[in-house]
């Protein structure tokens, strides 16, 4: 048996609701008063930069044994003042809630550079680059933290490895990773980004619900075992395709069903769809869900040339009918967005009012 | 608003939410090692694919809920629920459905947490082992999502009464709710349901102790649910099928009205409350409620009941309504689908309507046979099938025959079959003829009158009957090497008689190239290879249609040219090297660092009778498909969109003629094997020592051109060169299933050849696997060179295994007349009663031999083509002349 047991032994076990506290307040009642936005796409901005191997590799990496060009994680430690200023630009657009840079920041995922030795540095290194960001934004606009405040949520990416389907079609059986590797890779992660200051924890572009069931059991065990109050969780899982089901194969409500024991902050969806093909999802999601919900699309579907052309007022108008129909609380914008979306979106929902969450009964009938 | 209830909400791929109205939920069972004995054998055998096949059963027949259990003293829990659990994970139609994670064992229940991606329920765990193990236990279960069965039982034991039952259960809805934070509606219970009806008093009150506690613990506890294993509370009555499955429909028929929610049952084989027989009903109700039941009396009731009924084996429903129709549909419904059961009664029917008895055969019994070949042409009906439509078909002409014979008295010149006639034969030397019995089943199940010779038919034989009889077709078929030349032979036969019909060839060991390159050129009035038996209908509709015949001929005959231009280009393409240098690259193997391991005796041992039974387990049923012309993975195949429904009841078949034949002892296994001492003492020759007597195996060697770190494989080279020193062993065996030709016979009588075809493909795959099984056995316990093996039926398909067991004849050994001195070291012919043919052929036709190699580098390969310098080398190690060196080592000349 594992340390979570070790741990429960332990006499003094507090029970934590997530989302409670003096930061948990703020954030539950920024979102009885509005729908929040939540930022866009990184990677899409990073590629403006046009960056070279020797502008990620950055002094530290110089003489490092693999190519590191594409790691986009490794610059909030190269690049810390790129990926800030991407982060001041969603804030400037109308952001409330900036994604840290650690979409790969596991030691799994990181092993594709050998980098995995890093993992907890760059989730220190993404959550402070988030932190210094709302500074800087807040300082240089006036902006309240206190009656407009701004939130930093730990991107937890879904790794390279599924622990619910064999990469070898020839035996079903097989697992590239087992349940206790990924989520000690996630433990190491959340540690990262709790000790780096995020406000939230964002399970996201979940695509195999047993990777997300382990990053909320490497979630629960962090705060059991460091005694501290347990940040809000996000859940956002990806629907890959018009079957209406998870890459793993689950429908929206067995995926919500298989996450409810996070006591989420919100569910929601991300990436693969454009809004347009995600509203009867969000739709569905919105009427099952006994938390807030949230919905960051792409920029629609690629084009041939696998690029996302959905316009800003497009993207945005989707969203307003979302928003109307009471569908959501959080919204924002995954891969092919950019401030120009985030403003857009943020503009035409700011008015809206969000949606109100269900009753939850106390008895059956 | 949108209002949320705290229903109990699980999930596999889809969810199940258990809502107010929900009917009562089952909870399939027959995954659980401890409670299915099918179930159990299969994980112990490692057969985890066949494994899903009961799952995917309970699925089908209505589970909502799959129960897995590996509690088993013989496995390791935590390796099997993983492997299991991650294996249902992949198959889609049974992830749909939620997983209960059953288990005594808290290590296993939290592998089997790992493996699920919805949410499941964990069986179960409980305070019988104390307050604070069991909130450890929750918090794990909660920290995975998962539901809980809270087994009613504390540190003094399981819950028997009905207040120790409640008092438990709400002891542990408090801790979970109030201390763990556990979701009320996540909580399932278990009051213990134990066996009643035992004969010991105490027992009596038992189910309604369950029933009562139900009650009060949805009054106290509504979101909590209450879940139970029902067929423990007949436990008394195993065995009695009808009295257990009367006994747990009338136990949840009461249950549930007090508010059971779930139970552990097998689904599909709970009857209907209202559908059991009265008074039965009545003795049950009485037992399970313990009414009437002073000193036992309900309970010596229910006994004395029981003893009259016969555990009836559930009949299936056939229907018949097809019988109302009018003779020609019943016939042709009978042939479609494959029923003899009314036949005769309707060919008689069909015979008085018709003004001559061959008007039946052409008319309804023809167009019936047509619906069976379109439908077999369209990929709509398999094999099998046809086989069995064949079967009634000939029992149908056998009631008419008679009949005709009587016409053709009276009226010679009116009855003249004009069906074309095709003549079929294995040739000389050659035992094998399953592929030959089904092109002549499907042939004649398309309308041709089918001459079948048999086996090792003689080329003279072949073609004075073929003249005398004035066929139309001659088709061809062997499986060994040696028969390629004799197909030669008979080809070139037919051009020195001069005949004119075209000829067929088929078989195993057949191919287009080989027919292309070697038989076509022999004879010029059309040879044609047929794939299979599918393509034999057309190939012979074509070469019988006066139209078609030139023109398919040309085509063919254009289409080997190009075969043989192709072929001849091949091979200058490929390179090689000088036996001399393919010597020299032989496999490095260090021998100083081996020691060859020592047979456990020298000599031979024989198997007389051995237990089918066993030999069972270890058939490949890969090939046994392929020979019914289904293709595909097995298991998978038996579930597949197209095929799998008629590959299951093939199957199915296969297995209950398989009971039979193991139960009255129709077939005997006979084997022989044997060790001996050897060494090499050339690069291809290696002495076998049997006590004190030499004798020399000759093996070829690849001499294609390898790339450089790939040696030129010889079999010799397995075995350790004199000069090292070392004692080394080879092996051999051969293996044999007797008995096969009275079933035969009398299968050929009753004009079933579905069963003929299929107890001779069953004997094939019993040798093949006797001989899977001598192998392992060798490997570890004659042989002994691998301490422990735990191999899989599946790996030991694919060859996982250490050592290997090549044929004499097939590709790492090609030569066939090896087997002669494989047979003299074994004794063969006496000590497993087989005999060779002139073309090396065993007989019986399900016989296989070979020798063992145990060396760890020993492997599988071809030889593939030799070039003449090894050629003169090895007839001269052989002692041939040209002509026999020619006429065995053809497969591997150019």
């Amino acid at each position: 048996m594992d340390n979570l047991l070790n741990t429960l032994l332990e006499e003094d076990r507090p029970n934590f609701p997530s989302g409670a506290g003096d930061f948990g307040k703020d954030i539950y009642t920024a979102l009885q008063e509005r729908i929040l936005i939540i930022d866009g796409a990184m990677g899409t901005m990073i590629q403006r930069y046009k960056l070279t191997e020797a502008d990620y590799r950055g002094e530290r990496f110089k003489d490092w044994h693999t190519d590191v060009k594409g790691n986009n994680d490794l610059l909030c430690i190269t690049q810390p003042q790129i990926i800030k200023a991407i982060h001041k630009e969603y804030l400037k657009a109308g952001a409330d809630i900036i994604e840290t840079n650690t979409f790969s920041s596991t030691s799994i995922a990181q092993a594709d550079y050998d980098m995995q030795s890093l993992a907890y540095e760059l989730n220190v290194a993404a959550a402070k680059c988030a932190r210094e960001a709302i500074e800087e934004y807040n300082l240089s606009t006036n902006n309240d933290q206190l009656s407009t405040p701004k939130f930093v949520a730990g991107a937890i990416g879904p790794t390279n490895k599924t622990l619910s389907l064999s990469p070898d079609v020839n035996n079903p059986g097989y697992r590239a990773v087992s349940f206790d590797e990924v989520s000690n890779a996630y433990y190491e992660q959340v540690k990262g980004l709790v000790d780096g200051g995020v406000d939230i924890l964002l399970i996201e572009t979940i695509f195999d619900t047993l990777n997300a069931k382990a990053a909320i059991y490497a979630i629960k065990k962090y705060f059991r075992n460091t005694k501290q109050q347990q940040l809000p969780i996000m859940i956002s899982g990806t629907i890959t395709d018009a079957s209406g089901r998870t890459l793993s194969g689950q429908t929206l409500e067995a995926f919500y069903v298989s996450v409810m024991h996070a006591k989420p902050l919100s569910v929601g969806l991300n990436c693969a769809l454009g809004a347009k093909e995600m509203r009867s999802h969000i739709e569905e999601l919105s009427s099952i869900a006994a938390c807030y919900t949230s919905a960051y699309p792409n920029a629609g579907l690629p084009n041939a040339m696998g690029e996302y052309d959905e316009q800003p007022h497009e993207t945005a108008h989707f969203i307003e009918d979302w928003a109307k129909e009471g569908f959501v609380n959080i919204v924002g914008g995954c891969c092919g967005t950019t401030p120009d979306h985030i403003r857009h979106i943020a503009e035409s929902v700011k008015d809206i009012v969000p949606r109100k969450l269900p009753v939850v009964a106390e008895a059956l009938l | 608003m949108n209002t949320i209830k705290p229903y109990l909400r699980l999930s596999g791929l889809e969810p199940l939410t258990i809502r107010p109205e929900t009917n009562f939920i089952n909870i399939g069972e027959r995954t659980n090692v401890t409670g299915s004995k099918k179930f159990a054998r299969l994980i112990r055998e490692n057969k985890y694919e066949e494994a899903l096949s009961v799952a995917r059963q309970q699925v089908e027949n209505g589970a909502q809920v799959l129960d897995v259990n590996m509690d088993d003293a013989l496995l390791d829990g935590v390796q099997a629920m993983t492997t299991f659990i991650n294996l249902l994970q992949s198959e889609p139609d049974i992830a749909k459905i939620p997983v209960m994670i059953d288990s005594s064992k808290f290590s296993v229940i939290e592998a089997g947490l790992k493996c699920v991606q919805g949410k499941c329920i964990v069986n179960s765990i409980s305070m019988k082992e104390g307050v604070e193990k069991f909130i450890e236990q929750a918090y794990i279960c909660q920290s995975f999502g998962a539901a809980v069965v809270v087994m009613a039982f504390d540190e003094q034991g399981q819950a028997d009464t009905l207040e120790r039952r409640v008092n438990i259960c709400t002891q542990a809805y408090d801790i979970l709710v109030n201390e763990v934070g556990f979701a009320p509606q996540d909580i399932i219970f278990d009051p213990n349901i134990f066996a009643i009806a035992t004969g010991i008093e105490e027992h009596n009150n038992y189910a309604v102790d369950f029933i009562e506690a139900t009650r009060i613990i949805k009054q106290k506890m509504p979101l909590a649910k209450v879940s139970g294993g029902v067929s423990n509370v007949s436990f008394s009555f195993r065995g009695n099928e009808t009295v257990r499955e009367a006994m747990h429909s009338v136990f949840l028929y009461h249950a549930i009205k007090a508010g059971m929610d779930m139970g552990i049952v097998n689904a599909g084989q709970l009857v209907v409350y209202d559908e059991i027989e009265p008074a039965l009903r009545i003795l049950c109700e009485d037992v399970i409620l313990n009414r009437n039941n002073t000193n036992n009396e309900a309970t010596e009731k229910l006994i004395q009941f029981a003893e009259t009924v016969k555990a009836k084996g559930k009949e299936i429903k056939k229907d018949d309504a097809w019988r109302n129709t009018s003779v020609q549909e019943r016939l042709k419904h009978a042939l479609v689908n494959g029923i003899t059961d009314y036949i005769e009664a309707d060919s008689e029917e069909a015979r008085l309507q018709y003004p001559k008895p061959l008007d039946v055969i052409e008319g309804p019994l023809m167009d019936g046979m047509n619906v069976v070949g379109d439908l077999f042409g369209s990929g709509k009906m398999f094999l099998p099938q046809v086989v069995k439509s064949a079967r009634v078909m000939k029992k149908s002409v056998a009631w008419l025959t008679p009949f005709i014979e009587e016409e053709k008295k009276n009226n010679p010149v009116a009855q003249q079959g004009g069906a074309a006639k095709v003549l079929l034969a294995t040739v000389k030397g050659d035992v094998h003829d399953i592929g030959k019995n089904i092109v002549g089943v499907v042939l004649a199940c398309n309308g041709y009158d089918i001459l079948d010779l048999g086996v090792m038919v003689p080329s003279d034989k072949i073609l004075d009957t073929a003249i005398k009889e004035d066929v139309d077709i001659i088709g061809l078929s062997g499986l060994i090497t040696p028969s390629l030349d004799e197909m030669v032979h008979v080809a070139r036969e037919m051009k020195r008689r001069n005949m004119q019909q075209p000829l067929l060839i088929g078989g195993a060991t057949t191919s287009r190239m080989h027919t292309a390159v070697r038989i076509a050129p022999e004879y010029d009035n059309g040879i044609v290879h047929v794939l299979d038996a599918s393509r034999s209908v057309t190939v012979a509709g074509s070469l019988l249609n006066k139209e078609q015949k030139s023109n398919f001929l040309n085509n063919i005959s254009t289409e080997y040219k190009k075969l043989r231009e192709d072929f001849g280009n091949k091979r200058s393409a490929k390179p090689y090297i000088s036996f001399a240098a393919a010597e020299a690259n032989g496999v490095k193997i260090d021998w100083e660092a081996y020691i060859p391991p020592t047979p456990t005796f020298l000599g031979t041992k024989s198997f007389e009778d051995y237990d089918l039974n066993e030999i069972r387990q270890y058939i490949d049923w890969a090939p046994f498909f392929i020979a019914w012309e289904m293709g595909g993975r097995f298991p998978d195949l038996l579930h597949d969109e197209v095929i799998g429904k008629e590959a299951t009841k093939l199957y199915n078949d296969a297995n209950v003629l398989l009971n039979k034949i193991i139960a009255e002892k129709w077939l005997t296994p006979k084997a022989v094997l044997g060790f001996y001492k050897a060494k090499k003492i050339a690069p291809d020759t290696v002495i076998v020592d049997d006590n004190g007597e030499e004798t020399a195996l000759q093996f070829l060697r690849q001499q294609v051109k390898k790339t450089a770190t790939e040696p030129n494989i010889s079999l010799a080279d397995f075995i350790a060169p004199a000069e090292t020193g070392l004692q080394d062993y080879i092996g051999a065996f051969a293996v044999s299933i007797h008995g096969i030709e009275p079933h035969i016979e009398r299968f050929q009588q009753q004009y079933d050849d579905y069963n003929k075809i299929m107890v001779q493909v069953l004997a094939d795959r019993l040798a093949e696997a006797f001989t899977e099984l001598l192998h392992k056995k060798v490997r570890t316990e004659y042989w002994a060179y691998i301490s422990s093996e735990n191999l899989t039926n599946e790996e030991l398909i694919k060859e996982k295994y250490v050592g290997i067991r090549p044929a004499p004849g097939y590709p790492a050994c090609p030569d066939h007349t090896e087997k002669y001195k494989l047979f003299y070291l074994l004794n063969a012919s006496e000590k497993a009663g087989i005999t060779l043919t002139e073309s090396l052929a065993m007989y019986p036709a399900s016989s296989v031999c070979g020798w063992y190699f145990s060396h760890p580098q020993s492997r599988y390969f071809g030889i593939g083509r030799i070039k003449e310098d090894q050629y003169e080398d090895y007839k001269r190690r052989k002692g041939w002349d040209d002509d026999e060196a020619k006429r065995w080592l053809r497969p591997v000349l150019e």
